[in-house]
């Protein structure tokens, strides 16, 4: 397919997305769709039953030979030590100051064999960071390029998975992944997703990702599935409080301020940016992501700033109006003692002060059914 | 989608003469159809003086934050209130129960001053 007939590399479903009356845009320099339909209509759809989703714009690495695993102890933060065959976890590329570079997952597919997924902003950045600190007998390639991704997600998404590929995939647990062939293509199926509910994740050839999108919708559709857009996909990611690159995290902010501690094991040996990250849980880190929820109307924004007793402490980096929950809500960095104790935010919106109230933990949870 | 009646704006308001010198306004299914769904409308107060090409107005959809600036210059009457509960009625009927503002016009004549039904379809490409 030639990329001049878009405004932006097309992935190998954008004449599904065209025929389906997608809304188009330019994300990362792909072209995706933002909605079909609606999106509130496609969040309830992955909240009440499923969703399928185009993610053909995430960059996929691969690495293997016998020094692959002490190259990915060294570059990430989570400890892939920990990972047998099978098995994928959430983590971090950091910088020397503990900034994250990108936010990604890993697994292992077998003994000397990684997959990971990065973001479409970050792939060419993450290519070059991590080639310039290979060393050893390994090899990485960037399969972004031969690597479709369709994510199902949703209450019915392990329906759908069955109905497409048998029982072995869909009896995968969270964070597992197994290869399946379906019609004589081969798909690597994981438990893994960005909307809070369960779903899949496949990964196949670009020139099959038609035909499977097609199945996944014919046998998806009598359970109430919609195909679901970016903006479906951003709401989601948020009401889950999950942090989203470029938003809650960048090359200035650690993963310990953003709350992703759970996904960095200073005590594994060392990684770029542990000295750093030592130093800061040491000292307390200066900022922290808080979750929050409006207690007046009023839709935060990304960069609205965020005010306490009178001054500007902290600034929003994600906010939209939740279907799920029916508030608005956000997510913003303030001061750490602020994160811990504060009462009396105000977000300033359109140079009105409109309280909001922090929100431990997550805003909605979701157990498997 | 575009009634014969209505004069519209090429920032994709509409208004309804309504009496001699009231116009009611609200934003077209063109523009709600491109905004997509709306989540929160920020309306003015009753009373407030709106100036003709100032904002007096914000519309919140689920990505995008729009402002929805006043035709004419004068005053404004009453609000839509029910957009407070029900944003939405912006998506449902932007003619009808989705309007957002009665404004008092300093000069009635500003409203024959706005584009025709033909003019905005023209503007909008579906001419």
């Amino acid at each position: 397919m030639t990329n001049d007939a878009f405004p932006a590399k097309p992935t190998p479903l954008v004449q599904r997305h065209q025929a389906l009356g997608a809304r188009m845009i330019d994300f990362a320099g792909f072209w995706l769709p933002v909605q079909y339909t609606s999106v509130l209509s496609e969040c309830r759809a992955v909240r009440e039953a499923v969703g399928i989703f185009d993610l053909s714009h995430m960059g996929e690495f691969s690495f293997s030979g016998p020094d692959a695993l002490a190259n990915l102890q060294r570059l990430l933060t989570n400890d892939a030590a920990r990972l047998g065959p099978g098995r994928a976890q959430y983590t971090l590329l950091c910088n020397e100051k503990g900034g994250v570079v990108d936010d990604v997952i890993l697994y292992r597919l077998s003994d000397e064999e990684y997959w990971m997924v990065v973001n479409a902003a970050n792939i060419e950045k993450d290519r070059a960071w991590i080639q310039e600190r290979l060393s050893g007998r390994v090899a990485f390639h960037d399969r972004s390029d031969e690597t479709a991704l369709i994510a199902v997600q949703g209450p019915r998404a392990e329906a759908c998975v069955k109905l497409l590929a048998g029982e072995e995939p869909a009896r995968l647990q969270p964070f597992q992944a197994c290869t399946a062939r379906v019609d004589g293509v081969e798909i690597l199926f994981s438990r893994t997703g960005y909307t809070g509910e369960d779903g899949f994740e496949l990964y196949l050839d670009p020139a099959a990702a038609p035909a499977i999108w097609d199945r996944l919708l014919g046998l998806g559709q009598p359970l109430g599935m919609l195909p679901a857009g970016l903006g479906a996909r951003d709401t989601l990611r948020l009401e889950a409080g999950f942090p989203l690159y470029g938003n809650e995290l960048t090359e200035e902010i650690s993963p310990l301020a953003a709350g992703l501690s759970f996904a960095v094991k200073l005590e594994k040996g060392d990684f770029t940016g542990r000295d750093a990250l030592l130093r800061e849980r040491e000292r307390g880190s200066r900022l922290k992501l808080v979750r929050f929820e409006m207690t007046e109307r009023g839709v935060p924004r990304s960069g609205y700033p965020i005010w306490h007793d009178g001054a500007q402490v902290g600034w929003v980096t994600s906010g939209a109006f939740s279907p799920t929950l029916g508030k608005d809500i956000g997510m913003g960095y303030v001061p750490l003692a602020l994160a811990e104790t504060a009462t009396g935010l105000e977000v300033e919106i359109r140079g009105k002060l409109k309280k909001a109230r922090i929100v431990k933990g997550r805003f909605l949870r979701r157990e498997r059914a | 989608m575009v009634p014969e009646e209505l004069r519209y704006t090429k920032e994709h308001e509409w208004l309804r003469l309504e009496g001699s010198n009231l116009a009611r306004v609200g934003i077209t299914h063109y523009a709600q159809s491109e905004l997509g769904d709306v989540v929160y409308v920020d309306l003015p107060e009753p009373g407030d003086r709106v100036k003709a090409g100032g904002s007096f107005a914000v519309v919140e959809s689920v990505k995008a934050v729009s402002d929805i600036y006043s035709p004419v210059d004068g005053r404004i009457v009453e609000v839509n209130k029910d957009l407070e509960n029900r944003p939405e009625l912006i998506n449902e009927d932007p003619y009808g129960q989705g309007w957002i503002a009665l404004i008092e016009m300093d000069d009635p004549r500003a409203f024959e001053e706005q584009l025709t039904a033909a003019e905005y379809r023209e503007h909008i490409g579906e001419a």
